[in-house]
Order: structure tokens, then C-alpha cells, then sequence
């Protein structure tokens, strides 16, 4: 990594806890947060779709480029070495933000290749005919259909744990489906990204594991929001996202269970993944790079290890209070609006930054659009978990979600949108 | 008054001409909104080479059932040969308002629908 980046880290301020709102005082690490639109200050509540970028993150990318680019893991040459190491400190960085191996953590372009990764190099060689892979009701779809084309193509059976009214899902329900001993996996998300429901991961994975199965933890929404460690978590796969966290698109984690790993055959084939190449075959590099054909995605890498730091360094106990007073003020806020319905648990310290909501008499995206009349961004559609949609009810929904940089009077802001929007509406 | 969410276009919205199910029927189609799941079917009528009648059927924004809205007065009495034609401008023209490009869907998605029952062309309209 860069000197100049570096400097910058060292340099974080991220401020002193205080006020009600735990405010973290890092808006000004976030240039994009100085944007207008029409006159209206950017009012970014759509974090669980991608998160804005502090300042040294997009200088660690520039600066990786500007000065230290070359492949990683071939060259001899003193440039390569350092991107090489570059590549690798952010490995380390990113293994330790989650508690995890750096061995055992894999790069990926997402968490849909993650969760392709094992759904490949695990699951066509351990699903078999009569077997079952078992998924909830609120996984995003990179968690659904993956198992769905996997149970298609080994003839297993594709089985959910339904999500009940408050948006939570019920462990003997799970304790049931192990019992039935077909179960060769189980996957779920962490934080769901409808309901914001926080599950009980390492509950589940324990129960997984004592009943012989294997577990997935989507991750996506949790590891940008509250600490989390991997180890705790005990999921045999847990899978991120790197623009979620800070960092740039085009990178995700696979954290995997290193026995497991070695047992998989590889997933994408070709450069960089081989020991040694044949005329009739290939032997498989080392963990972690046997699951990283081709070059692979580094200054992102580079950049996620600085977001990583920087979320490090703020402190993810400060992130996660200051996220979830955020969340108790939008909640409270949203039950302001007449016929407007949040979706999920009512509790703020039951959820992650996210409030799915519809609003009688207006289509989200009609929220949505009225919203950005305020500069206020939010997302409207099915949130990429249609089956979801179909347990609750209805096509789509409006979705705010907060991040390190929202404040309680941005949330204000989105309440004079939507109230606005009633009236346009003649509500 | 709003540029976009005009008096006529929330009208129609919630008063939406021309809804339901249409018995007996020679035609129909339905058609999904990739961007938020939104659903719209179509079920038509034809005589002499025309539309008799048409009902739109399903849930959708102001923007797209407005838009199948006042589409289907329009659509009465239109040639077939006439309704493969339409494109993209005529119903953006119909409806009278400024459509951003994400929005875009939300507005042609009746037209669509409406092409798929006529001339099985599932492609977006141009």
C-alpha cells in the first residue's frame, strides 16, 4: 500500500463518541457527501445497495495505480514485488478486520461468485440425488438461486426456513429440517436486506455442525455494520462484499473452512490457480490462490484493505451504536407517516440499518422518485429477494438504509420527502 | 402542479380505465417489469382486424398505470397491423410527461405487453 494512503490512515480522526446519536464525525472523509441535486444537499440512504467511499480509500486506489501497479505474484522485478505485497497486506488487513485466516480468505469479484464458488467446487461433489440443501425465505437471490440451479443439476431437494411475521425466522424450525439428516447445507444471510433481521448466526451454524452439515453465511449486510468475527460465527463459508464495506466494486471475500477447501476441486480454472500445468492436466496451487484464477482484482484488494483499516480504526462496537440510534430515529420517524408499513422486527437493536417499507396509496417507486425531488436517495423495486416479496405480500417496497456517514437530520429530511409525497399524491 | 405526477396521470392512476378481465377474449399477454417485479396482463378482443376492446390487469406505479390507462383508450378500435407499429414515442407522447430514463420501463411496459398479444414481439418498444 501507498505511503501517502498509508499517512492518511494513521491520520484518521475519527472523532470522539458523545451526543445521543453516537455521531462517528466522519462526514468529511466522504467527498461525494458535498454533492447537490437541484439545490438539495445528497442525502445518501441507500448504503445497503452500495456504500459512498471515504477519501482514503479512493486515494489508495489512485495511488496503487499511480505508483505501484504491476501483476501480482509473477514478476521478479522490484515494482512487482511491491504490488505483490501490496496484494497481500491487504489480505492480511481485510482476514483480520473479520477474525479470519488470510489463508483461508479468497478474493472473489462479489458475494455472487462466493456463493457460486462453493455452490460449484463444494456443492456438485457433495449434493447428491436425495440429498437436501436448505435456505430461508429472505436470502437475496445470489443465495437462492445458486442452490436452486445446484438441487436442479444433482437432483436434491431445495427447502426454505420460513420467515415469520416480524421478519425472523424460528430455530426449531431449523432443528426440524436437521433431523431429517438429508441435509447437506444450509444457507443464510446475516443480515437480511429487506427486513434488516439480524439472525442468530452462530447459534445456527453450531446446530448446523453438530448435525453433520455444512454452513453458508451471507454476509454482505453485516460485516459493513456491526462486528463481526468470523471465528465466532463458525460458518464453515461466510461470504462479503467489498462495496458494501467502504471499498470498491468488483471485490468480494470468501472466508471458508480450510479442511473443506482443500478437499474442493477448484472453481474457475486457469492462471494463477495451477501449481504446475501439463499437455494432460494441472495440479492446484496453494490455498488461498487456488480459488483466484486469473489476475485478479488488485487495486480493488488494495482499496478494500484501507476500508477494512479505516472501519478498524473507527471501531465497529462505535459503528454499530451509532448505526443502530440511526435506525431506533428512522423507525420512529417512518410510524409519523399515515399508511406507511415497515416491514421486518420492530425493534431497532433486532436490525441492521435497513427499514423496507410500503406506503398505502403509492408505489415505491413513486416514493422513491418524490424522495429524490429532496436530494434524499433511496431504493424502490424487490431488492433482488422476490421470493421475499411473495411471503410479504407485495411486488416491491421502498428501502432507506443508513450508513457510518447519515445523520438524524438526514432522516428528517427523507420524513419531509415522504410527507410531501403524500400530498402530491392527494393523501 | 407537480411536472410529473399531473392532475390526468393520478387520475388515471387511481382510477385506472379499462382494468380487469375481459370474457370472451382472442388475445393475450403478460409481461414483467424487470426493475421492480411489476406485473401487467393484457387480455383483447379483436374484430375485423381490430381491437374491440382490451383490459389491462395488475399492480404497478403511477407511471406504468397510467400509462396502460390511457393506452387503452387509444388502443379501441386500432388496427392490428397498426398496433405492431406503435413505438416507444407514441406512448411517451400520449402520456404527456417528462420520463427520466429509469422510468422509462415503467412507461412502455402496457405498450409491450400490448405488442406481445398482438404480433408475439417481446422485444422493449423503440
Amino acid at each position: 500500500m501507498s505511503i501517502s494512503a498509508r499517512a492518511a490512515i494513521d491520520s484518521l480522526s475519527p472523532g470522539a463518541p458523545g451526543d445521543e446519536f453516537a455521531d462517528l464525525d466522519v462526514r468529511r472523509d466522504f467527498p461525494i457527501l458535498t454533492r447537490e441535486f437541484d439545490g438539495h444537499p445528497l442525502v445518501y440512504l441507500d448504503s445497503a445497495s452500495t456504500a459512498q467511499k471515504p477519501q482514503v480509500v479512493i486515494d489508495a486506489l489512485a495511488e496503487h495505480l499511480r505508483a505501484h501497479n504491476a501483476n501480482v505474484h509473477r514478476g521478479v522485478y522490484t515494482l512487482a514485488q511491491e504490488a505483490d505485497a501490496a496484494y497481500e497486506q491487504a489480505r492480511a488487513r481485510i482476514a483480520a478486520f473479520t477474525g479470519a485466516d488470510a489463508k483461508t480468505t479468497i478474493f472473489t469479484k462479489n458475494v455472487t461468485e462466493a456463493i457460486n464458488l462453493v455452490a460449484y467446487a463444494w456443492g456438485r461433489t457433495n449434493v447428491d440425488a436425495g440429498d437436501a440443501v436448505v435456505i430461508t425465505q429472505m436470502e437475496h437471490h445470489a443465495n437462492i438461486v445458486p442452490w436452486q440451479q445446484l438441487c436442479k443439476e444433482r437432483g436434491a431437494r431445495l427447502r426454505y426456513l420460513e420467515v415469520d411475521e416480524s421478519g425472523q425466522l424460528d430455530p426449531t424450525q431449523l432443528d426440524r429440517e436437521l433431523e431429517r439428516s438429508d441435509v447437506k447445507l444450509v444457507a443464510f444471510t446475516h443480515v437480511s436486506n429487506v427486513l434488516g433481521t439480524i439472525n442468530p448466526v452462530a447459534q445456527m451454524t453450531a446446530r448446523i455442525r453438530a448435525a453433520g452439515a455444512v454452513s453458508l453465511v451471507d454476509g454482505a449486510q453485516a460485516v459493513p455494520h456491526l462486528p463481526v468475527d468470523t471465528a465466532a460465527v463458525g460458518a464453515d463459508f461466510y461470504a462479503w462484499t467489498g462495496h458494501k464495506a467502504l471499498g470498491p466494486t468488483g471485490i468480494g471475500v470468501l472466508h471458508g473452512n480450510a479442511e473443506l477447501l482443500d478437499e474442493m476441486p477448484p472453481f474457475l480454472t486457469g492462471g494463477d490457480m495451477i501449481a504446475s500445468v501439463d499437455f494432460d492436466g494441472a495440479t492446484w496451487n496453494e490455498l488461498p490462490y487456488k480459488f483466484e484464477a486469473g489476475t485478479p482484482p488488485i487495486a480493488e484488494a488494495v482499496g478494500l484493505g484501507v476500508a477494512a483499516e479505516y472501519l478498524r480504526n473507527l471501531g465497529m462496537e462505535r459503528v454499530r451504536e451509532h448505526e443502530e440510534a440511526l435506525t431506533a430515529h428512522l423507525l420512529t420517524r417512518l410510524a409519523e407517516v399515515p399508511g406507511l408499513h415497515v416491514a421486518g422486527p420492530p425493534r431497532a437493536e433486532e436490525r441492521g440499518g435497513i427499514a423496507s417499507f410500503t406506503i398505502e396509496g403509492m408505489h415505491p417507486h413513486d416514493i422513491a422518485e418524490l424522495a429524490n425531488r429532496g436530494g434524499v436517495c433511496i431504493r424502490a423495486g424487490h431488492h433482488c429477494a422476490q421470493p421475499l416479496m411473495r411471503c410479504l405480500h407485495v411486488a416491491a417496497t421502498a428501502r432507506a438504509s443508513v450508513g457510518i456517514y447519515n445523520t438524524p437530520a438526514e432522516i428528517d429530511t427523507l420524513l419531509d420527502t415522504l410527507l410531501a409525497g403524500r400530498e402530491v399524491f392527494g393523501l | 402542479m407537480d411536472d410529473l405526477y399531473r392532475d390526468y396521470i393520478l387520475d388515471h392512476y387511481k382510477r385506472p380505465r379499462n382494468f380487469g378481465a375481459l370474457e370472451p377474449h382472442d388475445l393475450e399477454a403478460e409481461e414483467h417489469n424487470p426493475l421492480c417485479g411489476d406485473e401487467l396482463s393484457v387480455q383483447i378482443r379483436v374484430k375485423d382486424g381490430r381491437i374491440e376492446d382490451l383490459r389491462f390487469d395488475g399492480h404497478g406505479c403511477a407511471i406504468s398505470q397510467a400509462s396502460a390507462s390511457i393506452a387503452s383508450e387509444e388502443l379501441k378500435g386500432m388496427e392490428l397491423e397498426e398496433v405492431g407499429k406503435l413505438g416507444a414515442d407514441w406512448m411517451l407522447d400520449l402520456l404527456g410527461i417528462p420520463v427520466s430514463a429509469t422510468r422509462r420501463k415503467c412507461a412502455l411496459l402496457n405498450l409491450k405487453v400490448v405488442r406481445g398479444a398482438v404480433s408475439g414481439d417481446r422485444d422493449w418498444p423503440v
